[in-house]
């Protein structure tokens, strides 16, 4: 699930975003353009990740993404509902401020997802989550 | 301009009242930097030597000089001008400094105009034949367009001015303050305006990012009115802190403010709204856990 070795350049065919499990966790970094093929491709992996796993939580880290265009905001929508279906909360991680402040001068709130500032503190806000879903009978 | 010492009366006599003036301020160049030197407006603009002065007026009379030979006396825009704005400015701006106003500086200019026409006179054998009369005619014109130079230059340098000091306004007028740990606050003062709300909303994400600040309050007590556009600027900030992760609160609506949105059916629904700054900050904390408490009496009594 990784892409190839070396560093060449993001987005070329073939080339897949990497998706890591760690715990209940799915961890997805962006970086770079993200093209239409991969787009699919990456909605496929998470949510068949997340079917064959008992993750309960997933983790999309933009912090590497300069641009986040109205095809992008759409594909984020979309995984973070697929993933509700499945009964995993998605969180998005890293946002920059350029790009916020883009997003929302295009009118790109992104009212169904829930942010946060790095993938750390995304950890934290799924963790607590699932420790009061526990706490509550 | 190529005209020199040297024309005769008779060809002098052909050509066109412009011409001449552009001769005579060749010709006598010096002398009128000597007689400007001493008026009112180099006088104290060039307090340290009387020889800048001078020179300073030497060019403002060669300038003077291009743009009659160029047959434009009453063009502002003048090619010849190009070359004296900068000292006119400069000399404008200094004078505006020691609290000259236009008017005051308006007339040090036409001050000039006075030893000037005086030597134009003297040029000719009798002042008040008609070709004398025609020469000073252009040149009395030609010392209107630098009054008018002079002027605009002011206040395109006062609009400068105002440009700087709007920017420095809106560098000052929107500090990000830490509250507490990952709390973060902007007290908002003054009109909101698109520009300004561009400037809050950069610098509060980037403060968001250098606090990692889960909690960020928008406190509007500072700000007079509230129209659908900056409800509309607020709605925009709280969303861009949101799509950073952090929650945003609105704090200090008065009431007048509170009835007015309601009036004018601004839906700020999706916006957290709280009536005080203590009101948001207690918020913030609660949500993190920490609790602000007085100290028990014994504890009190003890230190």
């Amino acid at each position: 699930m990784t892409g190839p070795s070396g560093n060449g350049p993001f987005g070329g065919p073939g080339f897949t975003v990497p998706v890591l499990r760690l715990g209940d966790i799915l961890l997805v970094t962006l970086q770079g353009e993200l093209h239409d093929g991969m787009a699919e491709q990456l909605q496929q992996d998470i949510t068949d990740r997340i079917a064959h796993t008992r993750v309960t939580g997933v983790v999309i880290d933009i912090s590497g993404v300069d641009i986040v265009d109205s095809f992008l905001g759409r594909v984020l929508a979309e995984i973070a509902a697929g993933a509700g279906l499945l009964a995993a909360r998605t969180v998005l991680a890293g946002m920059r401020p350029a790009v916020a402040i883009t997003l929302v001068e295009l009118g790109l709130t992104l009212p169904g997802l829930r942010t946060a500032l790095d993938v750390e503190r995304a950890m934290e806000l799924l963790t607590a989550g699932e420790r009061q879903a526990e706490g509550s009978p | 301009m190529q005209v020199s010492v040297s024309v005769s009366e008779e060809n002098a006599e052909q050509e066109p009242p412009a011409q001449q003036v552009s001769a005579f301020l060749e010709r006598r160049r010096e002398q009128i930097a000597q007689r400007w030197a001493d008026a009112a407006l180099f006088r104290t603009v060039f307090t340290v030597s009387r020889d800048e002065a001078v020179e300073a007026g030497r060019s403002v009379a060669a300038a003077l000089a291009a743009v009659a030979a160029a047959g434009r006396l009453d063009d502002i825009r003048a090619s010849g001008f190009a070359a004296v704005r900068d000292q006119l400015g400069r000399m404008a701006a200094s004078r505006g400094r020691m609290g000259i106003d236009a008017d005051g500086l308006a007339d040090e200019v036409a001050a000039l105009r006075e030893p000037v026409t005086d030597l134009l006179r003297a040029e000719f054998p009798d002042p008040c034949a008609p070709e004398a009369q025609e020469c000073v005619l252009a040149l009395t014109v030609l010392m209107g367009t630098l009054r008018l130079v002079v002027l605009e230059t002011t206040v395109s340098a006062g609009e400068e001015v105002i440009a700087r000091q709007r920017e420095q306004l809106h560098e000052v007028a929107t500090p990000v303050i830490k509250l507490w740990e990952s709390t973060v606050a902007v007290p908002l003062i003054g009109t909101l305006d698109s520009a300004r709300s561009q400037v809050v909303m950069e610098s509060l994400l980037d403060a968001i990012v250098a606090e990692r600040a889960r909690f960020a309050i928008l406190d509007i007590t500072g700000v007079p009115t509230v129209d659908s556009l900056v409800a509309q600027h607020l709605m925009k900030t709280v969303a861009a802190a949101r799509l950073m992760g952090a929650e945003c609160i609105v704090s200090g609506i008065r009431p007048a403010i509170a009835q007015t949105i309601v009036q004018l059916g601004i839906d700020l629904g999706t916006v957290l709204t709280r009536a005080s700054l203590a009101d948001a900050l207690a918020y913030a904390l609660s949500r993190q856990g920490v609790e602000i408490a007085p100290l028990r009496a014994a504890d009190a009594g003890a230190r």
